[in-house]
């Protein structure tokens, strides 16, 4: 508690009726990565504008670098590096151009400013479009841009929401190697995403949160093993009725086989991923079924969402409700 | 890799507001220069209504006491170029709001004041280019300055510190109606009502009567009027007087509402 860089309690707020977060708590120790998770409109957004002073809390208090967010957001300010939803970096200037701009109005002088432009825009794989106008960038070139402004002033906390949606994967290799360069540096790091392997990859800890309450927390592995563990997805080939497989295999799972039948797709929860490849392979044999496809991966969101709240939140973890992210 | 310490938490910035302006500033100056728009609002829209308005009502008016419609027209003239161009920067501003750069720049440690007042500062710069090429235009076709070089400055000082008034305005209408094309709606409304209603074009003793007092009270045919006293000659303390006072109230007004608003401004 000593050292957490980021408190929450009871965070709430209200946009008319709609609860956008209801009493969120949470903690991130100095040089750790907390993920957020959760479905658009869960409140993410909201909660990194609350804890980046763009927005005041209705309810609770939050406190960044040892500040009180609503009573210090100057002293916040100068201690967070913001990356928002969108790549908010002005289309008429060029890359270099924003960077330099955003460099002098963290404090820097001139020469600092050109040379830390100069360093990110080389980690950010972003050299061949410096001098160009932002307009000719591709989407996730100024993704890319937009997070090297928030890392100009070598913030010690970093707020990125959603920061690799419209990467290619490319870009979001780079951008991943460039978070965990920054997390050895000792830089504390609160990211939302609506990707589970993303959280996974890059959090020591993960918060899941939906309409606005935390719904689960703990470290990525912690969370699998709540959602089950793995998924074993199989193919069913043409002609072959997928509801045989999932008979077959359905004693192997943690939990009820999911079948697709248009889709000729079953999808099974299993605890030991790997370890009961054998198995599967030897009962399909003695039931004489055909896969077309096999794979073992890891829940997606909707998935997890199912498990962890018990099939309440399924309809809201669809990303079809729109766009906007409360 | 990161080499830097953290200097955005070193205190001791010297007038940090004055830096932190100057380098919005700058950035406003790149945009005129490189956004269309922004460039045919500053070079060729000013020039098309000294010539319009000059040749479409010039053989229809005739001032008392003035050989040259150009030399009554062009003052209000520069009132009309000013305000049209301000209405871009409720666009902008809207624009900033939804792309996410107010989020970005609240979210960094500069005050309200200095982005705001940044772009201010690149208006007025564009705003004394623009009176310049009206001046330009207008001499070309017959306008001269008839009370002298020191009253000349005073007329493009003014027209300047009008514009402060115009941005301010917009400033506040594009944090308000947060859509850039209804920004640039809300900022041209005023100035179009403003302008054919004021003495701009027309004495206002031409005006029916119920149009007069209105007319009369109206901040543009009060600025134009102490524009004109500086470019043609006459007494000049009263009218500028009065100007300044319209400007200063307006700005007493957006300054304030424009910097609350804009603490409290997030994109959705």
């Amino acid at each position: 508690m000593a050292d957490a860089v980021i408190t929450a309690e009871g965070l709430g707020k209200r946009f008319g009726p709609v609860h956008a977060l209801d009493g969120v708590d949470l903690e991130l120790p100095a040089g750790a990565v907390l993920g957020v998770l959760g479905p658009n409109g869960a409140g993410k957004t909201t909660l990194v504008r609350i804890l980046a002073t763009l927005l005041k809390p209705d309810q609770g208090r939050a406190r960044v670098a040892g500040f009180d967010v609503a009573e210090h957001p100057a002293a916040v300010r100068r201690r967070i590096g913001l990356s928002g939803q969108y790549a908010a970096v002005d289309q008429f200037l060029t890359g270099q151009e924003n960077l330099v701009m955003i460099g002098r109005l963290y404090g820097l002088t001139r020469r600092q400013a050109r040379r830390r432009a100069g360093e990110l825009t080389g980690q950010l794989e972003l050299d061949g479009g410096a001098g160009r106008l932002v307009r000719t960038y591709s989407g996730g070139m100024r993704r890319r841009l937009d997070v090297a402004a928030s890392l100009l002033a070598a913030p010690p906390v970093l707020f990125l929401d959603e920061p690799t949606t419209g990467l290619d994967p490319y870009g979001r290799l780079a951008l991943w190697q460039v978070l965990g360069e920054l997390t050895a540096q000792g830089t504390s790091v609160l990211l939302t995403t609506q990707y589970i392997e993303e959280a996974e990859r890059l959090a020591g800890m993960i918060i899941i949160i939906d309409h606005g309450t935390v719904i689960a927390s703990g470290t990525p592995g912690q969370l699998m093993a709540r959602a089950g563990g793995d998924r074993l997805e199989l193919q069913s080939p043409p002609g072959q009725d997928p509801r045989r497989l999932a008979g077959a295999l359905s004693a192997l799972g943690t939990g009820e086989p999911a079948v697709d039948a248009a889709a000729g797709r079953v999808v099974l929860p299993v605890a030991d991923g790997p370890g009961i490849l054998p198995e599967v392979a030897a009962r399909l044999a003695a039931a004489g079924l055909q896969v077309s496809g096999l794979a073992l991966r890891r829940p997606t969101l909707e998935e997890a969402f199912l498990a962890l709240t018990g099939g309440v939140a399924a309809a809201t973890a669809r990303p079809a409700h729109g766009t906007r992210s409360a | 890799m990161i080499t830097e310490a953290h200097p955005a938490a070193m205190p001791g910035r010297p007038a940090p507001i004055l830096a932190d302006t100057a380098t919005i500033t700058g950035r406003n100056l790149r945009r005129l220069v490189r956004v269309p728009t922004l460039l045919v609002f500053a070079t060729v829209q000013p020039v098309l209504f000294v010539v319009l308005f000059s040749y479409a009502f010039g053989g229809a008016i005739h001032v008392p006491g003035l050989a040259r419609y150009i030399d009554y027209l062009l003052p209000g003239i520069f009132v009309l170029a000013i305000g049209f161009g301000a209405s871009q920067t409720g666009v902008a501003i809207a624009e900033d709001l939804t792309t996410g750069m107010i989020d970005r720049f609240r979210s960094l440690p500069i005050t309200a004041a200095a982005v705001l007042a940044g772009r201010v500062a690149a208006d007025a710069l564009r705003n004394l280019f623009v009176v310049a090429l009206m001046i330009a235009a207008g001499a070309a076709i017959g306008f001269r300055f008839h009370a002298g070089p020191a009253a000349a400055l005073a007329a493009v000082a003014l027209a300047v510190v009008t514009g402060l008034a115009f941005s301010w305005l917009n400033l506040l209408l594009g944090l308000a109606v947060r859509d850039p094309e209804s920004a640039g709606l809300a900022g041209l409304f005023p100035v179009i009502i403003l302008f054919f209603t004021s003495s701009a074009l027309v004495p206002v003793v031409t005006m029916p009567g119920w149009l007069q007092a209105f007319a009369k009270a109206n901040p543009i045919t009060v600025i134009t009027g102490a524009l004109r006293t500086l470019c043609l000659g006459g007494p000049t303390t009263r009218p500028v007087a009065e100007a300044a006072a319209w400007i200063a109230a307006l700005l007493a007004v957006t300054v304030p509402a424009a910097i609350a608003r804009y603490r409290h401004a997030t994109s959705t």
